[in-house]
């Protein structure tokens, strides 16, 4: 089995994000940060591979970005995927969530993967969306937000070994917690509750760069130029501006915790918190 | 292209409050635009009498599409409306906040070729044009979106969209056969809304005292306890913790939890993700207790503390004790 893990840089938590406002584009320099989510991702993959419930043959990660997003597959591969698919193009640039899912879709299909993970959210732009996105293009089963998957055996094709697996997926819906069987291949976005991811070793760090990786642009997977980019987005973002402003609270550094408390109970009894 | 399909979610007999201030807002905007409002409702026939479906009416839909399939997945819905969109040539999708319309909203969007706007807290109508407005970069700032071609798909944030009651009452149901696409047929749900943990009432309180991973252990919601006790107040948790298995899931806040507006929310452990936040902003007063003074609760916290939770929750407990007792 192959499984593909979509990752994707993201601001540093520590780099202000700023919309470029000429462009409506988020400024994107100063990334350098592997989507925390996406973790999350690579290591559900590992687990999968680790756990012997089914024979994962390799983990490819993939992301699509300029140049730089390189960083992102080097995390991915330092925690433990197998090699990796960089999707860069200048004729990407700007794409909105539809354009963005649509090419990802295209290279993920290029790999036949039997099953895509991503992590739930990324923190910078869009969240929730690109798994269902990319599912309906590759027209794939897909569940978001799971939080525990557990493999299991389905009858079907043996030869080609494609839909003989089933995840047996958990994840908080509107009205409790839904158990669902997704049969693969699939694509499922997962929680952060879903795991611990591990810490890359050091030897893990240093030989990322050596692992194999394909660069491609929209030529090589078939990606309509039409249907991707800043001036094909079916979607525009415009006019920033700032959010109706709440009157900063107050703070306390907490120094002398008796202290504080004091002043704590006197703001609570201010307000009438305490009757 | 003025008409505009609302995806209404329900459950054992009643629709998602969500999805029910989705058709009130549809209807306005559709209004506004010179068209109707129509829903979508998908599940067992048995469980969508016409008398149900019918009072959307009261909510402004004027036409309910009801398509019997399998409850409670995003993708047999996709399908549905999809084909409800393209052969009624409506123009926009809409879905109130919570965790189906995002994936339902996301596939159509995909399915459509179409723009999509996510976390909208409120649209208007523009040169006869739906544009949305969406906080972005953690709330630092807002946006509008403009649907420049094809399909306009709108999700709302949590609580965005008001429910108005008030129209005339019931909407004509009609009954429509889907053929699924074969992936929307490989997930299949196993169980539905189990809930994990003790029942508490949160939703009357007008104390919560709320617990996220910045207790570090599910021990921590002890002392959480304690101090809830005194004050005279519940506890409350985040999704994270409750995933986890810290705490009962039927005390949990925000976009897949409960939503609240108590007299009184004491964070404590929370970083204040916007997932957190759509569910207790509208609380009168905010105190957090968080050791990261770069936390986003202390944005929109009245009274921010930055501290070790472990060293100050005791010690408040014993002053408030002490406070009340005196």
């Amino acid at each position: 089995m192959k499984i593909c893990v979509l990752v994707k840089e993201v601001p540093d938590a520590a780099v202000e994000k700023r919309i470029n406002p000429s462009t409506g584009r988020l400024d994107r320099s100063g990334e350098k940060n592997l989507n925390p989510f996406d973790t999350h991702a690579i290591e559900a993959a590992m687990q999968l591979k680790e756990g012997g419930a089914v024979q994962v043959d390799e983990v490819v990660a993939v992301t699509m970005g300029p140049e730089t997003a390189v960083r992102a597959l080097h995390k991915a591969v330092s925690l433990g995927a197998d090699r990796s698919l960089h999707l860069t193009d200048e004729a990407l640039s700007g794409s909105d969530v539809n354009g963005t899912g649509y090419a990802l879709a295209k290279a993920l299909a290029s790999e036949q993967p039997d099953l895509v993970l991503l992590g739930q959210q990324s923190d910078d732009g869009e969240c929730y969306t690109i798994g269902a996105v990319v599912a309906d293009h590759l027209q794939m089963p897909s569940l978001t937000q799971v939080i525990k998957i557990d493999v299991d055996e389905r009858s079907g094709d043996e030869a080609s070994g494609r839909g003989r697996w089933a995840l047996r997926c958990e994840r908080q819906a509107e009205y409790g917690y839904d158990t669902v069987l997704v049969e693969l291949p699939a694509v499922i976005s997962v929680g952060d509750a879903v795991n611990e991811p591990r810490y890359p070793s050091l030897k893990a760090i240093m030989g990322a760069k050596k692992k194999p990786l394909d660069t491609k642009g929209t030529g090589d997977l078939g990606i309509e130029p039409g249907r991707v980019g800043y001036d094909n987005a079916r979607a525009h973002c415009a006019d920033f501006k700032a959010p109706a402003a709440k009157e900063p609270g107050k703070i306390i550094e907490d120094e002398d915790t008796t202290e504080t408390v004091e002043q704590i109970v006197t703001w609570l009894d201010e307000r009438k918190l305490l009757v | 292209m003025s008409g505009i399909l609302v995806y209404a979610l329900h459950y054992e007999g009643a629709f998602n409050k969500n999805s029910l201030g989705a058709v009130s807002e549809g209807a306005r905007l559709a209004g506004e635009l010179g068209g109707e409002c129509h829903v979508l409702v998908l599940g067992d026939r048995a469980g969508l009498p016409d008398d149900l479906c019918a009072s959307l009416g009261r909510y402004g839909a004027a036409k309910v599409f009801r398509v019997e399939g399998p409850e409670g997945l995003a993708q047999p819905v996709v399908d549905a409306m999809a084909k409800i969109i393209a052969d009624d040539g409506l123009g926009y999708a809409l879905f109130g906040g919570g965790l189906l319309g995002f994936e339902i909203g996301a596939g159509l969007t995909a399915r459509l070729d179409a723009g999509v706007c996510m976390e909208v807290t409120s649209v208007r109508v523009e040169d006869g044009k739906l544009v949305s407005e969406r906080p972005i970069l953690g709330d630092s700032s807002v946006s509008d979106v403009h649907y420049r071609a094809g399909v306009g798909v709108i999700i709302g944030r949590l609580n965005a969209f008001e429910v108005k009651e008030g129209g005339e009452g019931t909407a004509a149901v009609e009954d429509l056969a889907v053929e699924f696409a074969p992936h929307s047929l490989k997930a299949t749900m196993v169980s539905r809304g189990e809930q994990r943990g003790a029942e508490v009432n949160i939703e009357d309180a007008s104390i919560l005292i709320a617990g996220g991973r910045g207790l570090g252990k599910a021990e921590g919601f002890e002392a959480l306890e304690d101090l809830a006790g005194a004050l005279g107040g519940a506890v409350a948790a985040t999704r994270a913790v409750v995933d986890a298995g810290w705490y009962s899931y039927s005390a949990q806040i925000g976009q897949t939890g409960k939503t609240v507006s108590p007299k009184l929310y004491l964070a404590a452990g929370i970083s204040g993700a916007i997932q957190h936040k759509v569910g207790m902003m509208s609380s009168e007063n905010i105190v957090a207790i968080n050791k990261d003074a770069n936390a986003p609760i202390f944005e929109f916290s009245d009274l921010g503390i930055v501290g070790d939770l472990n060293k100050i929750v005791p010690k408040l407990t014993e002053a408030v004790k002490a406070r009340k007792g005196g």
